[in-house]
């Protein structure tokens, strides 16, 4: 290395490392020790709209949004419609006092039929 | 550049720091230190600004007199590094530990009985976690030989391996202590191993009798003491409240002058009224002579009286740069200042460490309490939450996998933004359980302290290595002791 001085340990493994061909755009991306691996939310739904899921660390401090917007995906778009009521037939007012999920879910009842 | 031409830069993932003529910087994702030239630091105010591809860039440097094939060489470099980086890069999480890690390290409480009163013990104190109820006060032999047995078997293809006595009062047990030392050293070298002993005190009980033994078997020594007897006896009482310093004091001496194998160090507990960082290490290191001074404060919820709050630890932040500012003098001269909470930052960063845990416990370092039970460390043991097996049966694999799965750097989200995470890794378990009731939680009252910290000592780090690089051959030994 000619403009990086390495000044520990660690520093001079990734220094001794055998540099890539120069200009070889893949080998630059991707060194082999380390292939990066796609980000997959864990849980139901691999489409756009977050379903159930757990962030990369396993909890839901880092998702995209918020794990109480999934209520209307189950509501609406039916992921999994046996756990809230149905919004096509029987509850179509079920979500009327809950604007925003994040806020106001505890606007959400039980549904007596 | 053919292929390249689609190509933005961005900057990677690292910490920059500086003295005051040279440029560092600190990369995250491997604990790398590198000292950058005018050129690298160049491109990377260049990339500050925001992304660039390699033609502007080249383009940039050119400017700058520096040839297209050097400024070609200079971008491979730094991204080859992951100074700079391009295209999708998703978050690397850091591996697990191997399922059968081997022991280093066995912490043996001899017993939890204690003749200090001290206010803030994690043992006793108001926010101890220890259920000692109904469980044997003093270690016995046959316990303690079970746990050099198992710390032998549990430790394959380790050639040296550690047990540090602790307590209570480890001293209140010194029968047990001697037969440890013999027998350990007997297991140990019938299988051609070799096995050391450190100890921590309150130095009450020490008799010149033990001292010699400690001498003659090159065990190391920890004292806790908290400063000049104005600062150590505010807190650091019999039970009846008086202090203990006029106590230890000759025994503390007496020590320091006989005990001559091993470096004797002092450990010092800082709390609201004991935060005189400076005074309390020139009283230790300078009138009482111990070779190295450590400090850490105390562990407490944050409502007790003793504890430090924010502008205390600012004031204890800024005396240890005071210190920290002299152990440099001293390392550019050569010499060893014994400020520990320097020297072992600057170990870690030496080696470069990017850890998964914060610290061994429940990896290569497990405590052992009176009653046989296995415990993550000292700081846990007779607490039957906590508890992780028993010496006569061995380690729990169940609740020792739970306690690495919440302690690991992957599960504490706040950590993974931050800088200073190869160090620090979320800060002690203990801490973690004792403010927020769970081993795994992030100790977040201290994040802009240890930033501030590592970097103070990043500057140190990286002002030897231009000035004084032998100086950090020191903790290439060290390791190679440990």
């Amino acid at each position: 290395m000619k403009h990086l001085r390495p000044l520990n340990q660690k520093a001079s493994r990734i220094a001794n490392q055998a540099a890539p061909p120069e200009e070889d755009v893949i080998a630059l991306q991707n060194p082999p020790q380390a292939a990066p691996k796609p980000h997959i939310p864990m849980g139901c739904s691999l489409s756009f709209s977050p379903g159930w899921e757990v962030d990369s660390a396993g909890g839901t401090a880092g998702l995209c949004q918020p794990v109480e917007r999934d209520i209307y995906d189950c509501y609406v778009t039916c992921f999994w419609p046996a756990q809230v009521p149905d919004h096509l037939n029987n509850s179509p007012d079920w979500a009327k006092k809950c604007a925003a999920a994040t806020k106001d879910w505890r606007n959400l009842d039980l549904v007596f039929p | 550049m053919t292929a390249s031409s689609s190509l933005v830069y961005r900057l990677g993932e690292f910490h920059s720091f500086s003295t005051r003529d040279r440029s560092f910087l600190y990369l995250v994702p491997a604990g790398a230190i590198f000292e950058l030239d005018a050129a690298a630091q160049a491109l990377i105010d260049r990339l500050a600004q925001g992304e660039a591809s390699p033609e502007e860039l080249c383009a940039m440097l050119a400017a700058q007199g520096l040839p297209a094939s050097e400024a070609r060489e200079l971008i491979a470099e730094l991204a080859h590094s992951r100074v700079i980086v391009a295209g999708e890069l998703p978050r690397v999480p850091l591996d697990d530990a191997p399922p059968d890690f081997p022991l280093q390290t066995l912490v043996l409480n001899l017993t939890n009985q204690c003749n200090l009163s001290c206010q803030y013990c994690y043992e006793f104190g108001a926010d101890k976690v220890a259920t000692p109820e109904g469980k044997p006060k003093f270690m016995d032999f046959e316990t303690a030989k079970a746990s050099v047995d198992f710390l032998l078997g549990q430790s394959p293809g380790r050639r040296a391996v550690h047990i540090t006595f602790f307590g209570g009062e480890t001293l209140m047990n010194f029968p047990l202590l001697k037969k440890v030392v013999i027998y350990g050293k007997e297991r140990a070298a019938g299988e051609g191993r070799s096995i050391d002993f450190s100890l921590t005190t309150n130095a009450t009980l020490l008799t010149p009798a033990i001292i010699d033994f400690l001498s003659e078997n090159r065990i190391g020594v920890t004292v806790s003491m908290d400063g000049p007897a104005d600062l150590h006896d505010q807190l650091r009482v019999f039970a009846n409240g008086r202090g203990s310093y006029d106590v230890i004091e000759p025994r503390v001496r007496a020590l320091i002058r006989n005990h001559r194998t091993r470096p004797i160090t002092a450990r010092v507990t800082l709390t609201s009224g004991v935060a005189d960082v400076v005074r309390i290490f020139r009283h230790l290191k300078n009138d009482l002579g111990f070779h190295e001074v450590g400090f850490a404060p105390v562990t407490t919820s944050p409502n007790r009286l003793y504890a430090i709050n924010d502008s205390g630890m600012d004031d204890v932040l800024g005396q240890f740069r005071v210190l920290a500012d002299e152990y440099l003098e001293y390392a550019l001269r050569g010499e060893l200042h014994g400020f520990s909470n320097v020297s072992d930052t600057l170990s870690e960063l030496y080696q470069g460490v990017n850890k998964s845990h914060p610290c061994g416990a429940a990896l290569g370092l497990v405590g052992v309490g009176p009653s046989g039970d296995i415990a993550p460390c000292h700081r846990f043991v007779d607490s039957d939450t906590h508890s992780m097996g028993h010496i006569s049966t061995g380690m729990d694999r169940d609740k020792q996998t739970d306690f690495l799965r919440r302690g690991h750097i992957n599960s504490k989200y706040d950590c993974h933004t931050c800088w200073a995470r190869p160090l620090c890794a979320g800060g002690c378990h203990h801490e973690a359980y004792v403010r927020y009731g769970d081993t795994g939680h992030a100790n977040l009252h201290y994040c802009d302290w240890i930033r501030s910290w590592t970097d103070t000592c990043l500057r140190i780090y990286g002002t030897i290595s231009v000035h004084n690089p032998e100086f950090l051959r020191v903790f290439a030994e060290r390791k190679a002791l440990s």
